[in-house]
């Protein structure tokens, strides 16, 4: 049941999605958000579903994992819709009290639907074709030159690697120890809020016991391993632009541009 | 005489309606008799976690059932959590799931749960600690404080405090030393003597089950493979060795005697057994 959750999950696969070098794909993430936020015209915003969809395409992810990724949002994305549609003055089509719609809030909450949407599952389609590695690899490529600003560039990109590398582990150990204490009839489902924070308890601290263990043990296995921090270590799959990587990123700076231009030109 | 517990044609299939779908056990009958010690061998993978997972049900099965006492368990799913308390199932580490802050405690989770209070709280918990040999002046230390094994035996007395009539055991002994697993094997055997507990016990040391239990339920990827007294599984020890599991060692002896020709029965499986063996055949061969 835990294990259902997707929190950037990494979809193995060999498009050209996938071969993309990790530091393109965030430019184009990037790019990406600014032409949606440029986006301001039925037009635009064609442009805009057109590049997600034919990204999605590209990249094989099936339009029930983007959707999947939804869910969590879902309740903001409705949210959001009700108070633009009924809370916008303008030309108003219809009143009821304090509630009203009008032709701009119709519009202004299609548009913000639609933004929130499309900014979600693009950026999904990132890390579905991404593994972690490879992504934190990119992220302290890209974000190298903050070190000259003495930023732990390196260490960041580490802690977030593990990070995203435990996440797995500890749903599988909590699930672990749920079952255990409800086999020792642990209830956390009746009661009220009360009950229910200390039920979480018998959970919380072996799970905080046996993360702070893990811990322990990953940094004397790094330290066995001599690591000291990122000063002159090397990598195994040292990251390298191809030629695919400029055509996207020309491509994408491109639409963006595209993008900002129309809507300069109020289309 | 009824049997405690008995499994119909279980099955459970993990994540039904998706590529990943795969049956982890597969059509499994079989009884547990009151007051026996079983023993469920297999390899990773074979069922086993999630079988006994089935029987206090944590899982529920995709199909088939499990009757305790003659009742489905699932006839009233809001009751389930009595279920749990007369099966009391000690997972594999059990040692990670101490949370209290004294031995006492953590022991008296269970019963707790239960609703008891008072004298007949206490005394559960000094009667489960007394099982597993827990000292009166440990009871109000941190379990923190406690050596691994000790620790293996506070989370086993947090089950036996709810007095379950069922004492399931997943794999109880792995990672103790040699001292610390036969103290632990000791102390569940005195319990199954004692309170004539009916144990179920997950293994996949061959000696181990071999010299505790009174009957072995041999799984193979998600079926039972065979099910009887040890002499009766181990007279089949090729059948055990082409499944990929092993046999206890002295039975691998005695099966290598045989072969060189001397006139041993290979279905041993203590070291007591094949000494004796062994004796009558010099007699035998001094006789002639």
């Amino acid at each position: 049941m835990l294990k259902d959750i997707t929190l950037g999950q990494y979809f193995p696969g060999d498009t050209i999605a996938h071969r993309l070098d990790p530091r393109t794909k965030l430019l184009l993430v990037v790019l990406y958000i600014v032409g949606l936020f440029c986006a301001d015209s039925g037009l635009t915003y064609g442009v805009m579903i057109a590049v997600f969809l034919t990204c999605a395409r590209i990249s094989k992810v099936g339009a029930k994992a983007l959707v999947r990724g939804l869910k969590p949002v879902l309740l903001i994305i409705i949210f959001t819709g009700i108070l633009n549609l009924f809370f916008t003055p303008g030309d108003y089509l219809f009143q009821f009290g304090v509630l009203h719609i009008s032709r701009q809030g119709i519009k202004l909450a299609v548009q913000m639907v639609l933004r929130i949407m499309l900014l979600i599952m693009g950026t999904f389609l990132l890390t579905y074709t991404t593994s972690p590695i490879r992504l934190t690899d990119g992220l302290e490529r890209l974000l190298g030159g903050l070190k000259k600003l003495h930023v732990p560039v390196h260490e960041l990109a580490m802690m977030m690697s593990i990070a995203l590398r435990f996440i797995p582990t500890l749903i599988e150990e909590t699930d672990k120890i749920m079952s255990a204490q409800k086999a020792r009839g642990a209830d956390f489902e009746s009661g009220n809020l009360f009950h229910k924070a200390k039920a979480l308890i018998p959970i919380l601290v072996p799970l905080f016991i046996s993360a702070f263990r893990r811990a322990d043990e990953l940094a004397v296995a790094m330290e066995c391993r001599c690591y000291h921090g990122g000063e002159g270590r090397t990598k195994l799959n040292p990251l390298k632009y191809a030629a695919r990587d400029y055509w996207a990123l020309a491509c994408g700076a491109a639409v963006t541009a595209g993008v900002i231009v129309l809507g300069r030109f109020g289309f | 005489m009824e049997p405690i517990l008995k499994v119909v044609h279980l099955t459970h299939i993990y994540g039904t309606g998706t590529p990943f779908e795969r049956s982890a056990v597969e059509d499994m009958s079989f009884d547990v008799a009151d007051g026996e010690f079983l023993g469920i061998i297999g390899h990773t993978g074979s069922g086993k976690s999630t079988l006994i997972q089935h029987l206090n049900g944590l899982l529920k099965p995709s199909s088939g059932q499990i009757l305790l006492e003659g009742k489905d368990i699932w006839a009233e799913p809001k009751k389930i959590r009595d279920v749990r308390f007369r099966v009391g199932l000690v997972f594999q580490y059990p040692e990670y799931q101490l949370f209290e802050e004294t031995v006492y405690k953590d022991i008296a989770f269970g019963p707790t749960n239960m609703g008891k209070t008072g004298d007949e709280l206490d005394c559960c918990v000094r009667e489960a600690a007394r099982l597993v040999g827990i000292r009166d002046d440990q009871l109000e230390k941190s379990p923190f404080e406690l050596s691994g094994g000790q620790k293996r035996r506070v989370a086993l007395a947090g089950v036996l405090a709810m007095q379950p009539r069922v004492l399931i055991l997943d794999e109880p002994t792995a990672g103790l030393d040699p001292a610390g697993r036969e103290n632990l094997l000791a102390n569940i055997r005195d319990y199954h003597r004692n309170k004539n507990g009916t144990v179920i016990m997950v293994s996949h040391s061959m000696e181990e089950v071999a010299q505790n239990v009174d009957r072995i339920l041999v799984l193979k990827s998600a079926r039972v493979l065979m099910q009887g007294t040890p002499k009766d599984v181990f007279c089949r020890a090729d059948e055990l060795l082409s499944a990929g599991l092993d046999v206890p060692q002295i039975t691998r002896v005695a099966m290598a005697l045989k072969e060189r020709g001397l006139a041993v029965d290979p279905a041993v499986y203590t070291t007591e057994a094949l000494e004796r063996q062994l004796l009558t055949l010099r007699k035998g061969a001094a006789g002639c």
